[in-house]
């Protein structure tokens, strides 16, 4: 018979034995040679992957960059170096022939074959595998192997920027036939021990890396998506290295004695005006909005001098194809109120819609209502939640932000973000000399033919697309000064999130 | 005697919760499809064109009929297979187990530290009613009900883990390696969730016992001479069991599904940020799944404190 004695104690109890039930006690690991750098990013999910071709947040990037390597790698001027490649070339730009490194070894012991590189290449072709380079996959007409080390690539069209192409973190080399990405085996620095989506990674060195001798031991990995707890885990010690740093608290970590390493990127936050329908595809308004950017209240206001004020056109002044004869268009609400007047709209009222996805747009709308006001419109900030903003209003509302990260090549961001066929042609603008310009330049060799053809693509779009482009922005991470040996690259923070071969810890 | 009602009433409870479980997993199943996007467009993100979408769907099964799909997820659950996970393709044992047992061991260590705490504070209060003593604990427990939890969190781990270096600031069960890192590691996250917990249940208590006190038997009690713990122990609590159980119940409750603030300051990997990930991803399998569990704590909790209600008040044991 339960009495109510019992009860009451076996309350007690449950919490106990549930609690303790649980822990098994394990001896600490010792501190590995070469030491344990522990890396804190923002983002991280169930979704988290160690697919090269799905590879879509920064956690993504850098697990990828550790275990695989591409067959080539893109250096500090974004220009392609040859990694599992040792040569890439071509006649004409269409027909390319691609020789890999010899004796290199997979993390499992098999040597890279042909095969491992045809397979890596063509799988992005498959609908099912769900890559995020489906679109440069496309301009693939085949991909053979020819020989054990030779590979034989022909385009669909000629395309000078192969080379830099499949120096795409999504184009990295898997082993032939690899379908299960739970216990990835690659190329790169690290191998992978442990991966578990949305909690952590740990890898460990791979001492026979091909480019360099790796002098970390391992690599800890995971997200912590509070920024002030993210901080708060590198004050304490708890962490070695976090990306994603709220330029606000930048120089309090200088001053607590941390180092930042400060990545100016070609990546940019955009308004968009559709230009196919609505009030928003007058050409006087679009011109207006253009003149109501107030681009350094935003870089010091919003950015606290961490960004690079843009152009409305996508090439960066870090970009070797970068146009300086394009004239800097300045804050001016009273010439606004000039081409609102000719379009029509003085006293409109028009939603411009913003989310966290789009990278500060928040702020930046609140800047452009208040010009807005100056010149006669009146904007009203919609909000809308990050969480699903890419399918349901982006490149859909007629006044909205979109959020571009670095692109390697000018062909990449035009072709994908400008040209008239272009799935991301956020504006909706479609001009035809722009796309035989775009044409032109993918096959031209003469480099100074083609930066002048770069060059007209950039007024063009600085003139006509329904894009504001305000700033480049910077990237922030934050590490103690221990680590060593970071530096940073265009591509992206992180060392454009591949820090695995390069970084060091000191004292260890 | 006891046992014939007793297990009337847990078969009936067994049988009313197995039917609220049927009900959530259509309800979960029937708002998942209210939201918009799926998983291949949440795979896909920001370069999902209609082409690479279509199929995406196709390779996922995820172009058949939802009362299909529903269907045959059901069918799995009745033969013991919970499905996998659409996004990573994991069956569900393997995505939930070591997060089920993540939260079940903050959550254990939560309810150990709180429960005897919180009686302990709540009779202490009714006791000495009126007291400052008693004014102490209820203005204590008024204010911290009204401060968020992710600020407790924040200033405890900027006080001890930033400024005086004791604690860690992120809570990693890798790093256990005696009962003494338990204590260290776990300290953060449950004091964070102990103050979010406890002072429900200290009032719960505080009232409960007051209102045994007043009646007419303690008042015989005391004028019978027994010692005021006696009067408090053996008379008045047996007495105020049921609505502290039910007070406890809920406050344990919440500390499954409802931790994801602390679970993301501390970067615990428990179920409720798996919850937030599969809604994100639209995973609707592991939706279902982790929907299921938390209905499942849910009325194992209630119905406890139920059956501990009977048990401890003779009159509804006997009736």
């Amino acid at each position: 018979m339960i009495g109510r004695r019992d009860a009451i104690r076996l309350i007690g109890g449950g919490g106990l034995s549930l609690g303790l039930g649980a822990c098994g006690f394990t001896p600490a690991r010792p501190e590995p040679s070469g030491g344990r750098l522990r890396v804190a990013v923002a983002v991280s999910s169930t979704a988290d992957t160690m697919d090269p071709a799905r590879q879509t947040v920064v956690s993504d990037f850098c697990r990828c960059a550790m275990v695989y390597d591409g067959l080539t790698r893109l250096d500090a001027r974004s220009r392609p170096q040859f990694a599992l490649a040792e040569a890439i070339e071509s006649q004409d730009s269409r027909d390319w022939s691609i020789r890999l490194r010899r004796g290199v070894r997979f993390h499992d012991g098999s040597p890279l074959t042909a095969a491992d590189v045809v397979y890596s290449l063509n799988r992005h072709l498959d609908p099912a595998v769900g890559s995020k380079a489906r679109i440069f996959a496309q301009q693939f007409a085949s991909v053979r192997a020819d020989g054990p080390d030779h590979v034989r690539l022909v385009l669909e069209s000629a395309n000078s920027d192969l080379p830099t192409i499949l120096g795409i973190s999504q184009f990295q080399i898997v082993r032939d036939g690899t379908r299960d990405f739970r216990h990835p085996v690659g190329t790169g620095p690290m191998r992978m021990v442990e991966f578990a989506p949305g909690v952590r990674s740990l890898a460990v060195r791979w001492p026979d890396y091909w480019r360099r001798k790796v002098r970390l031991g391992e690599i800890e990995l995971f997200s912590i998506s509070d920024d002030s707890a993210r901080i708060n885990a590198l004050l304490s010690g708890d962490v070695d290295l976090i990306h994603a740093i709220n330029p606000r608290i930048a120089h309090h970590l200088e001053h607590a004695g941390f180092d930042l390493l400060v990545t100016r990127s070609g990546g940019y936050t955009n308004l968009i005006a559709r230009l196919d329908r609505g009030p928003t595809s007058h050409p006087d308004f679009v011109a207006g909005l253009k003149l109501l950017l107030d681009r350094e209240t935003m870089r010091n206001a919003i950015f606290r001098g961490y960004a690079t004020i843009g152009n409305d056109q996508p090439i960066a002044p870090t970009n070797p194809y970068f146009d300086p004869s394009v004239p800097q268009r300045a804050f001016d609400p009273d010439r606004a109120r000039h081409h609102f007047a000719r379009a029509g709209m003085i006293g409109a009222r028009l939603p411009i819609v913003t989310s966290t996805a789009a990278d500060k747009s928040d702020d930046m709308a609140v800047l452009i209502q208040n010009a807005g006001r100056r010149a006669g419109v009146r904007f009203d900030i919609r909000r809308v939640p990050s969480d699903g903003y890419w399918t349901n209003s982006w490149m859909k509302v007629p006044l909205g932000f979109g959020n571009v990260n670095a692109r390697p090549t000018a062909d990449i961001i035009f072709t994908q973000f400008f040209a008239s066929d272009a799935p991301w042609n956020e504006s909706g603008w479609k001009n035809a000399r722009f796309d035989s310009l775009l044409r032109a330049a993918r096959g031209e060799t003469d480099e100074a033919r083609r930066k002048s053809l770069y060059g007209e693509m950039q007024h063009l779009v600085h003139d006509q697309a329904g894009i504001g482009i305000p700033l480049f922005l910077s990237s922030l991470d934050a590490h103690n000064p221990r680590v060593k040996g970071l530096r940073p690259m265009p591509q992206g923070g992180l060392m454009g999130f591949d820090f695995a071969a390069d970084a060091w810890m000191e004292g260890a | 005697m006891i046992h014939s009602p007793l297990m009337v009433l847990i078969g009936r409870r067994v049988a009313a919760a197995l039917a609220t479980l049927i009900f959530v997993s259509l309800a979960v199943f029937a708002i998942a499809q209210l939201m918009e996007g799926d998983v291949a467009e949440a795979i896909l993100g920001q370069s999902a064109t209609p082409e690479a979408l279509a199929g995406l769907r196709q390779a996922m099964h995820l172009d058949q009929p939802a009362w299909r799909r529903y269907l045959e997820w059901a069918g799995g659950v009745l033969t013991g297979d919970l499905g996998h996970s659409l996004i990573t393709g994991l069956p569900m044992r393997e995505m939930i187990g070591a997060r089920l047992v993540n939260s079940l061991t903050l959550a254990g260590l939560t309810a150990l530290v709180s429960v005897p705490l919180a009686l302990a504070l709540g009779i202490m209060a009714a006791v000495r009613r009126g007291t400052a003593f008693d004014r102490a604990i209820s203005i204590a427990t008024i204010g911290i009900v009204s401060v968020p939890e992710f600020l407790i969190a924040t200033l405890a781990v900027m006080l001890f883990a930033v400024t005086l270096r004791w604690l860690p600031a992120l809570t990693s069960t890798r790093d256990v390696h005696s009962i003494w890192d338990l204590v260290r590691v776990f300290a953060l996250p449950v004091f964070s969730l102990a103050c979010f917990v406890m002072a429900q249940m200290v009032r719960m208590t505080r009232a409960a016992v007051i209102d045994a006190l007043d009646t007419s038997y303690c008042e015989a009690a005391r004028l019978k001479g027994c010692s005021p713990a006696r009067v408090v122990l053996r008379h008045a609590l047996p007495n105020a069991i049921g609505p502290i159980a039910n007070a406890i119940a809920l406050s344990l409750s919440t500390l499954l599904g409802g931790v994801i603030v602390v679970e993301i300051i501390f970067n615990y990997p428990g179920i409720a940020r798996l919850m937030v990930d599969a809604v994100a991803t639209r995973d609707l399998p592991l939706v279902q799944a982790v929907a299921i569990i938390f209905c499942t704590a849910y009325l194992i909790l209630v119905t406890t404190a139920d059956v501990v209600t009977i048990l401890a008040n003779p009159r509804l044991r006997h009736r």
